[in-house]
């Protein structure tokens, strides 16, 4: 077990990027086509035709079907959902439907995020009819047989115990509960112990039927497939199920601190430390303004102010980043670095300076003009592979942001002016109200607040 | 097959808190996948790429693919953690982390900010095999980075003012991987167990006391002995024309004169006759963990020779996946485990390896699922694989080829690999082949020859003492 290689820049600082995947852009050179097909019983998706490579995609995303969907007391349906839909459907028993996707190569996978339910499956196109079919059954015919319910149990129970001494995930725990407290956005996607050992497969079944319906899906396509092939597709997979269910009650959320430091005390001697303070929503007329503020604060290269100050100065870290995570119902700036225990002083003061001084100052002409460039330029990359094309097709959906969004997204970019930046750093920005998670034994930081209940347990 | 870490079957159990977000976190992890990546995805004529040499013996391999305008420069010396002078482990990846402080006409930080200025990323990657330095650009900023990749090739400015800073943060990047990882601990620490004289013994990102001991003049002999054209490799995929990638090669790697790259000592193991048994207790430990190990052939040591095929297929049957022998026996029958599997390595310049783990469930001990997974590898050492098993894993492998064009990054990835660890393009197009060339009794061969060899590591992670009679009361206290 050699690792294969060590990267330069962490993966986490790719990861960052997170919402700015969605800045996504096609330039007029990009010239990707988007076809909205709409099938016989009126399921729509976005289609990309594209022939590089003999296979299809299909993404698709059920909203507000995710974690803020599980029922009362009950964290954890949806994610163990999401291990068992590809766990047995129909005539085929879990192995018999493992071994189906397994000899045909067909990835066929679900998720639960904290507020949305997806899907994605990829196949060769010549076993496209048998990928469809069994994307199909595990809608439609879940079995979730004792043997795969009680396995996928334990290892659900597995994650959460080894989580609970690893330091990023801990540190995540907590920022998330610091911050929203009984919120829905600050329960566990994966559950607790004790919400996942109490989990029934009737759970599972009424959570897919109220969660898993056609009102909150939002379907991407690519692959050499005409639409009047795809037609027939939408709606054998998707044309059944229940129209509607019901909504999740997340209220929205201001964010506003509680400024100030959580300590979690882990052998370690390396602290994770994970901040946040308020961000912007998704349609908010700032947005873009707020990605290029991002990009130059901590956004995912060497020449940001955090990476530059952190890392490439001080070498304090080897991993520090910032991100905007806009959910439905509160929007955060993220940011995190790591650093050996007695350098978590130094980090964090650095931290709260280049926050003070992007509000102060504001920032310098080239940075913004360059920050753009790379933003709008950096557009074709992300349409190299076909899973990730898709995946954009349902992003734009589950937005709003229209059809012809590819064509448009650079001008809005380019729209960002120097002014614009400045005043929402000025106003975005707050040093004094981050809220910052500390886990490790970090030399001469007090916790200035409590560890909440239940993180790590 | 490559060897894939214990996180894979676990990833699948529990979410990521921004697990939603598929499409945003596609790119940052289909890179990780590929960074882990299987030669297996490599097939006959998988990428239809073409290859020339330069005079100074650089190997130019081109794929082109138009999907988007955006093209990939993968450059891959072949140089890495094992090409180290004894006492200086480490400065193969110091180096790499270097390589972006500038030269005579590039200032430090520049090659980074200037990519990124035009819309690009880079990284960049250390292994013991190879270390790699890459872009993905817009296809008319190619040139561009050609031209500051071949710059940096012979030009690098080595400073003490972005040292110091920058040993910093590799040691920081040390903890992150390892001194906070009691799984990755324990691999460090078996490594030397698995290697008796090679040096993949040694841990790419260096034993600390090495590592903080490095000085300039380390660097400046390393770069010095094996950054040259005629010891790396240079792949280019995307929007581009074989013709024009050859003239850009010509005009910037051309000029560089090539080194002498004094020869490298031929590391072989002599044989494994003992067990060794190497065991990590932590506190930090919740899900205890049991590994098998072996070194067997690889692509570096044997070549392309049926043997390395039928052991690809052999793991495959074994330990690939949910539908595979160990999965299907310890964790979907038995109930013993949350997780298992088995792995096979080829893609080495050294020795290959072949193993097999398993993360006990709870109330399970160590104990009880090592006897299964051996239970399992013992069946298949004397009784062998199906003809119907190695038919399914054979499509399945083959299947996995006319997909390899997915993506840029992954043919690259794939092919400066593959030449970098000695095969050739051929072999490397025609794996497709090679793998439908192999019968089952070939595979049935490989299973007695190679798990069945004496000489192994077993490696056992543990929660600290006090909890472990607990949780596992028939470990060895």
């Amino acid at each position: 077990m050699r690792p294969i290689a060590l990267l330069r820049a962490p993966l986490l600082a790719a990861l960052s990027v997170a919402f700015g995947a969605l800045a996504v852009v096609a330039g007029p050179a990009g010239a990707v086509e988007v076809e909205r097909v709409e099938s016989d019983r009126g399921v729509v998706a976005w289609l990309v035709r594209d022939e590089t490579v003999p296979v299809t995609a299909i993404e698709f995303t059920f909203e507000e079907a995710g974690a803020v969907l599980d029922p009362a007391g009950k964290p954890g349906v949806a994610n163990m959902l999401s291990g068992l839909l590809d766990e047995g459907a129909g005539d085929l028993d879990s192995q018999a439907f493992q071994q189906r996707l397994n000899d045909r190569s067909i990835s066929l996978s679900f998720s639960a995020g904290r507020t949305d339910f997806s899907g994605s499956l990829y196949t060769l196109n010549r076993y496209r009819d048998e990928a469809v079919d069994l994307l199909r059954l595990a809608l439609h015919e879940a079995r979730f047989d004792e043997e795969p319910v009680a396995r996928i149990r334990r290892q659900i129970e597995a994650g959460i115990r080894r989580e609970a001494t690893d330091p990023g995930a801990l540190a995540s725990e907590a920022l998330m509960k610091t911050l929203f407290a009984d919120h829905p956005y600050g329960r566990p996607v994966e559950g607790t112990l004790e919400s996942v050992g109490a989990i029934t497969a009737a759970d599972l079944k009424a959570f897919q039927a109220a969660g898993l319906t056609r009102d909150r899906l939002h379907i991407g396509v690519v692959g050499a497939i005409a639409p009047e092939a795809l037609k027939p597709i939408l709606d054998a997979v998707f044309a059944d199920l229940p129209e509607s269910g019901p909504r999740p009650d997340v209220p929205a959320v201001e964010i506003d601190g509680p400024g100030g430091v959580v300590v979690i005390d882990q052998p370690v001697p390396q602290s994770t430390v994970l901040f946040a303070q308020r961000g912007l929503p998704i349609d908010h007329p700032d947005y873009y303004a707020a990605m290029v503020l991002n990009h130059m604060l901590g956004g995912g290269s060497f020449e940001s102010t955090l990476v530059q100050e952190i890392r490439v100065k001080r070498g304090l870290a080897y991993s520090v980043y910032s991100f905007l995570h806009p959910m439905e119902k509160a929007a955060l700036l993220r940011g995190g670095l790591a650093t050996e225990n007695a350098r978590v002083g130094e980090s964090i003061d650095l931290v709260r300076r280049v926050f003070a001084d992007f509000q102060q100052d504001g920032v310098a002409p080239e940075k913004i003009a360059d920050a753009k460039t790379y933003i709008t330029g950096s557009y074709p990359l992300r349409f190299t592979n076909t899973s990730a094309i898709a995946g954009q097709l349902v992003a734009m959906q589950r937005y709003g942001f229209g059809i012809d969004y590819i064509d448009r997204r650079n001008s809005y970019v380019e729209a960002v002016t120097e002014e614009q930046v400045n005043r929402l750093a000025a106003e975005l920005l707050t040093p004094e109200a981050l809220t910052l998670v500390v886990v490790g034994r970090p030399d001469g930081v007090a916790a200035t607040l409590p560890t909440p209940d239940g993180v790590g347990g | 097959m490559e060897h894939r870490p214990i996180r894979r079957h676990a990833a699948r159990a529990h979410s990521h808190p921004f697990a939603a977000r598929t499409f945003a976190l596609l790119s940052a992890l289909a890179l990780a996948a590929l960074l882990w990546l299987a030669a297996g995805a490599a097939s006959a004529q998988v990428f239809d790429a073409r290859e020339f040499t330069l005079d100074n013996e650089l190997t130019v391999v081109v794929v082109e693919n138009d999907r988007a305008p955006v093209a990939t420069q993968l450059l891959m010396y072949k140089a890495g953690a094992m090409d180290e002078a004894p006492g200086k482990s480490g400065v193969a990846h110091v180096l790499e982390h270097m390589m972006f402080k500038g030269t005579r006409e590039v200032g430090p930080g520049e090659f980074s900010a200037l990519v990124s200025r035009h819309g690009g990323r880079d990284n960049a990657f250390t292994g013991h095999d190879y270390t790699g330095y890459f872009q993905t650009v817009a296809a008319d900023r190619l040139e561009m980075v050609m031209r500051l990749e071949a710059d940096r090739m012979r030009n690098l400015l080595l400073a003490p003012e972005h040292f110091e800073p920058e040993l910093q943060v590799v040691l920081e990047e040390r903890n992150q991987r390892v001194e906070n990882e009691p799984a990755a601990l324990l691999n460090e620490q078996a490594a030397p167990a698995l290697y008796f004289n090679h040096p993949y013994g040694r841990p790419i990102i260096g034993w600390r006391h090495e590592l903080s001991a490095l000085t300039l003049p380390d660097l400046q002999a390393y770069y010095d002995a094996f950054y040259a054209p005629n010891n790396a490799v240079l792949v280019i995929v995307g929007d581009v024309e074989f013709a024009q990638v050859r003239e850009w090669a010509m005009t910037y790697y051309g000029p560089i004169a090539p080194s002498e790259i004094a020869p490298r000592p031929g590391w072989r193991e002599p044989p494994h006759l003992a067990d060794r048994t190497v065991a990590l207790r932590d506190e930090r430990v919740r899900q205890p963990s049991w590994s098998l190990r072996k070194i067997a052939p690889s692509y570096g040591t044997d070549g392309a020779v049926p043997q390395v095929y039928a052991l690809q297929i052999l793991m495959d049957i074994v330990g690939g996946g949910p539908t595979s022998r160990l999965y299907r026996a310890l964790v979907v029958e038995d109930a013993l485990a949350v997780s298992a599997g088995g792995w096979y390595s080829a893609n080495d310049r050294g020795p290959g390896t072949i193993g097999a783990y398993a993360l006990p469930a709870e109330g399970r001990s160590l104990d009880e699922v090592e006897a299964a997974v051996r239970a399992v590898l013992q069946d298949v050492i004397e009784n062998g694989v199906t003809e119907d098993e190695v038919a399914r894993a054979v499509r399945r492998l083959q299947d996995s080829a006319a997909t390899a064009r997915d993506s840029l990054m992954g043919p690259a990835q794939v092919i400066a690999r593959g030449l970098t660890i000695g095969l050739s393009l051929e072999e490397i197009e025609t794996w497709p082949e090679r793998i439908g060339a192999v019968t089952p009794d070939q595979v049935n061969e490989a299973a007695r020859a190679v798990l069945g060899a004496q000489g192994e590591v077993t490696t056992r992670l543990l929660p600290a003492a006090e909890t472990a009679a607990l949780q596992t009361s028939e470990e060895p206290s």
